[in-house]
């Protein structure tokens, strides 16, 4: 009997540990989860709690309920991984030899790269909206906040959700005016990108999008310290930007066990993967997907979701001795929440940037373009996201490959990722 | 992108900077590509997270980015502000002649 453990019971390793159990018998493979807790957090939501629109109770299911039958689910923290001798060795001491790996450990935000982010004044006039509690405590500051300057910022890239800044950014101005102080309030996004967003044709709607707002942005800004009592973003190059109220989007690293794996993970503890086929480039035994793993493409739980079908087939094939598929072409789509009960959806790969035009196809739902529908889009997806998503059913429609009828693909290509 | 003379060589360069083709850089190119980004003294430390941002792009396929390029180049965040003034990771990566470092999506 094959041994596959898969490391982390989030977004990945939850609907990959319940394919893999539909595609091996119970006596053709064991299949054993691990996560260091039994709290499975749907992250998009993270983004209302603030606002008021999601409740933390709402937006929380335990891991292990996620998990079909026949998949083992065990707590614990991971110490490393043997590479070599192919063994996972958690902190308590217990080890789990397998004949597969999936490295689904996603990203831990490292606050402590920053300094003075979680001194004094964190909890008061700093907060993040990437934590439950922090977005809790964050929603009873925006409800009594006065007016003044507000500041949202984002440390470093790669962050999960690379758009959730912005769309915090648009909720937050909706916000302010639902309660009537929005005049009162400054508001300005703080970015180390030199555009409001990392592609062209996206970043050119979303900056428009702000100005009309009338929210500033502020590129090229690396935050190196918070300034929590006084108020300040202190860049690396020593320029300082002033606030009331800032919301801070720590950097992000891998999960800490990468680190301790040597040729597991890069320098931030991601993992190093063949972008197409998602297996390891540490051993053929090992496979990773999701924010864990160091690719050129959103950590988000589209990808994640769209790796997690090649990544299947690829641990079928390399249990059978068969060549692999390499077929992820980096496809990602997100909606963009925009305030005033309004979305917009974007989509794109390795190659191809978000552009206009319609998803799946010529009729469906508008590309980079605010409607009302792609709000509903974005509302009704948390259903999906627990009924079918995880539980590794296919979504009608909605295929791992990116979709290129619907699109206007001559607005600008992308360069060619190299393998 | 457009064609460029450095050192008395043609080298392909794309509208930000960076090397379309990073075949085309030799180490020799350095000091003047330093001196077009406004780095006249090109010191040691200098010259280290250069040629560590040209191995880890050899190794790797891509550069570092500038937290990754603190923890594992030797020299600290501050300092390589310092040594690379607004943009350590972009402005080291375009005297590398490595393209513009990714992961930043």
């Amino acid at each position: 009997m094959r041994r596959i453990v898969i490391l982390g019971a989030g977004t990945g390793g939850t609907l990959v540990a319940n394919r893999l159990r539909r595609a091996f018998s119970r006596r053709e493979a064991s299949i054993i989860c691990v996560d260091q807790d039994d709290w499975h957090v749907y992250q998009p939501g993270l983004l209302f709690v603030p606002f008021g629109l999601a409740v933390p109770g709402e937006i929380v299911r335990p891991r292990a309920r996620q998990l079909a039958s026949g998949v083992e689910f065990r707590l614990g923290d991971v110490d490393r991984v043997d590479v070599a001798n192919r063994v996972v060795h958690l902190a308590d001491g217990y080890e789990l030899p397998y004949d597969v790996l999936v490295v689904a450990s996603g990203s831990r935000l490292a606050f402590e790269d920053t300094e003075g982010l979680t001194g004094p004044g964190w909890g008061e006039r700093v907060f993040t909206f990437y934590t439950l509690d922090s977005a809790a405590e964050l929603g009873a500051a925006l409800a009594t906040f006065a007016g003044g300057r507000f500041v949202v910022n984002v440390v470093e890239m790669p962050i999960k959700c690379p758009v959730a800044p912005l769309e915090f950014c648009f909720l937050a101005d909706w916000f302010f005016h639902e309660r009537g102080i929005r005049d009162e309030v400054d508001l300005t996004f703080v970015t180390p990108l030199d555009a409001a967003f990392t592609t062209p044709v996206a970043a050119h709607h979303l900056g428009g999008m702000l100005e009309e707002r009338g929210i500033h942005l502020v590129t090229e800004f690396n935050t190196g310290e918070v300034d929590g009592v006084g108020g300040r973003l202190i860049s690396y190059d020593e320029r300082e930007i002033g606030f009331d109220l800032g919301v801070v989007v720590p950097a992000h690293s891998g999960a800490s066990f990468v680190t301790r794996s040597p040729g597991l993970g890069d320098g931030l503890g991601f993992v190093l993967t063949d972008p197409h086929t998602l297996q390891s480039q540490a051993s053929p035994h090992v496979f990773a997907l999701g924010d864990a793993a160091a690719l050129p493409i959103s950590k988000a739980g589209s990808v994640t979701h769209f790796e997690g079908e090649v990544l299947v087939e690829n641990v079928r094939r390399f249990l059978a001795g068969e060549a692999l598929d390499a077929s992820y072409d980096g496809h990602a789509n997100c909606f963009i929440e925009t305030g005033f009960s309004k979305a917009m959806l974007i989509d794109f790969n390795y190659d191809v940037e978000p552009l206009t035009g319609h998803y799946p196809g010529p009729v469906g739902l508008p590309l980079l373009k605010e409607t009302h529908l792609n709000h509903l889009g974005k509302l009704m997806f948390q259903w999906l996201y627990w009924h079918s998503l995880l539980p590794g059913r296919d979504i009608p429609g909605i295929r791992s490959e990116m979709p290129r009828a619907g699109k206007h693909l001559a607005e600008r290509p992308k360069e060619e990722v190299t393998r | 992108m457009s064609v460029d003379t450095i050192d008395g060589v043609q080298v392909h360069l794309n509208d930000e900077g960076f090397f379309t083709d990073p075949t085309e850089w030799r180490e020799e190119m350095v000091p003047a590509l330093a001196r077009r980004e406004g780095i006249e003294d090109l010191t040691d430390r200098h010259w280290m997270v250069i040629r560590f941002m040209r191995a880890q792009y050899e190794a790797k396929g891509t550069g570092p980015s500038v937290r990754e390029l603190g923890k594992t180049s030797g020299v600290a965040i501050k300092e390589l502000y310092q040594l690379f003034p607004k943009g350590p990771a972009k402005l080291a990566a375009k005297i590398a002649g490595i393209p513009k470092p990714r992961g930043c999506i």
